[in-house]
């Protein structure tokens, strides 16, 4: 049976030492699970890394959660998400003491000034990247698909992520509103595409 | 009641993030910024910058440190901000965690259903939207007017070194896909010369 320490320190390791968020996790977690522990097969963590993009929430957490419960359950599961997240939260808190203490400082101050606009930049750039690889999907799909459904692939390609991000960039709308309707819409049209 | 609030607040977000760090920047953004006004947008933008520098789950560490600035700002002590972010952390991987364990069983042996496809598929072109919305709510923000370097376009303020920031930035992390901590870490130091003279 696999030991608690050791789910632990796997996934301590990989929380603290990746940078950049769930997806830069993937190879270190891949190294751990797969290759130095042999908990998962290849194809089981490729299974769970497509689970958890499906399922809401943090992705690194529902990897660990996972990953927790095929081994020892529920503690396991608990265990594997304290030590995921153990490290960066003590690093973000001791940094946040330090933001709130020195927020007047002419330093922090020009620092951030020259931060701010560097990561919206950060966020904008995998939009391009996300929306291409959508865009593959839908090519290889619907090669030899019918126009009636190439059509309406390439619409939602295109409609989908504009009206989102104007609805809740000019009209305000809650990004949580957007969520539930991108799901309504998918459930329908998956409905509609079976039926046919 | 504030403690409720957060805890209520970031349960919702986590329940409502599909495809990770980045849709959720969107969902806290909407909630924390412009719903509650826990926070300006200027600390939201400083907020992502730290949380994107530090190691661990983008998701996780902008909870704790979007707990703890909510508290501050509310004017309580550093210990009670501890608990604030704790509770953020907390409350965002709690409906995440329950549905592992109740659904993620059914939804292995239904990943290839039409159905459940189709559903992400949507899901994840909305999440794109998602993502661009939240730069773009933070675009007059970060490019407002600067110590030195202003040019006024529509009788708005804009700063020329955010901007030549933010292109540079963007063209390293798309193009040439440069590493994001080298990146922050470079428009630090960037801002820290610019301003200073």
């Amino acid at each position: 049976m696999v030991k608690y320490c050791d789910i632990f320190w796997s996934f301590f390791k990989v929380g603290t030492f990746t940078v950049g968020g769930g997806y830069a996790m993937l190879p270190l977690m891949q190294r751990e699970l797969v290759e130095r522990h042999r908990w998962l097969t290849e194809e089981e963590f490729l299974d769970q890394v497509a689970l958890s993009q499906a399922m809401p929430g943090v992705f690194a957490v529902n990897m660990a959660a996972m990953t927790g419960q095929r081994l020892r359950g529920a503690i396991g599961s608990a265990v594997a998400i304290v030590g995921n997240i153990l490290m960066p939260i003590l690093f973000i808190l001791l940094l946040a003491i330090f933001f709130c203490t020195f927020r007047d400082n002419v330093y922090v101050d020009r620092i951030f000034m020259g931060l701010r606009p560097a990561v919206v930049a950060l966020i904008a750039a995998p939009v391009f990247a996300l929306w291409k690889n959508e865009k593959r999907k839908v090519k290889s799909e619907t090669d030899n698909a019918s126009h009636v459904l190439r059509l309406t692939s390439y619409l939602s390609l295109y409609l989908i992520p504009i009206l989102s991000a104007l609805l809740i960039w000019l009209f305000g709308v809650n990004p949580i509103l957007v969520v539930l309707a991108a799901a309504l819409l998918g459930l329908i049209y998956g409905k509609l595409k079976t039926k046919n | 009641m504030l403690f409720f609030q957060l805890f209520y607040t970031f349960l919702l977000i986590g329940a409502f993030t599909f495809g990770g760090g980045y849709s959720m920047i969107a969902l806290i953004q909407n909630e924390v910024v412009t719903h509650h006004g826990w926070m300006t947008s200027a600390e939201f933008a400083d907020l992502l910058a730290v949380s994107q520098m530090t190691p661990g789950p983008v998701g996780i560490n902008t909870a704790t440190y979007a707990g703890y600035t909510a508290v501050v700002n509310a004017g309580y002590p550093h210990w009670l901000a501890i608990c604030g972010s704790l509770i953020a952390s907390f409350a965002v991987i709690v409906i995440p965690v329950a549905l592992v364990f109740i659904v993620s069983r059914w939804l292995l042996r239904h990943k290839d259903n039409p159905l459940v496809a189709s559903v992400m598929r949507v899901l994840r072109l909305a999440v794109i939207g998602l993502i661009a919305a939240a730069a773009l709510q933070l675009m007059p923000t970060v490019f407002s007017a600067t110590p030195t370097g202003n040019i006024s376009i529509f009788n708005f303020q804009f700063s020329v070194f955010s901007i030549i920031i933010f292109l540079a930035v963007f063209f390293l992390s798309w193009r040439k896909k440069a590493s994001p901590i080298a990146l922050i870490l470079a428009s630090g130091v960037a801002g820290l010369v610019i301003y200073s003279f």
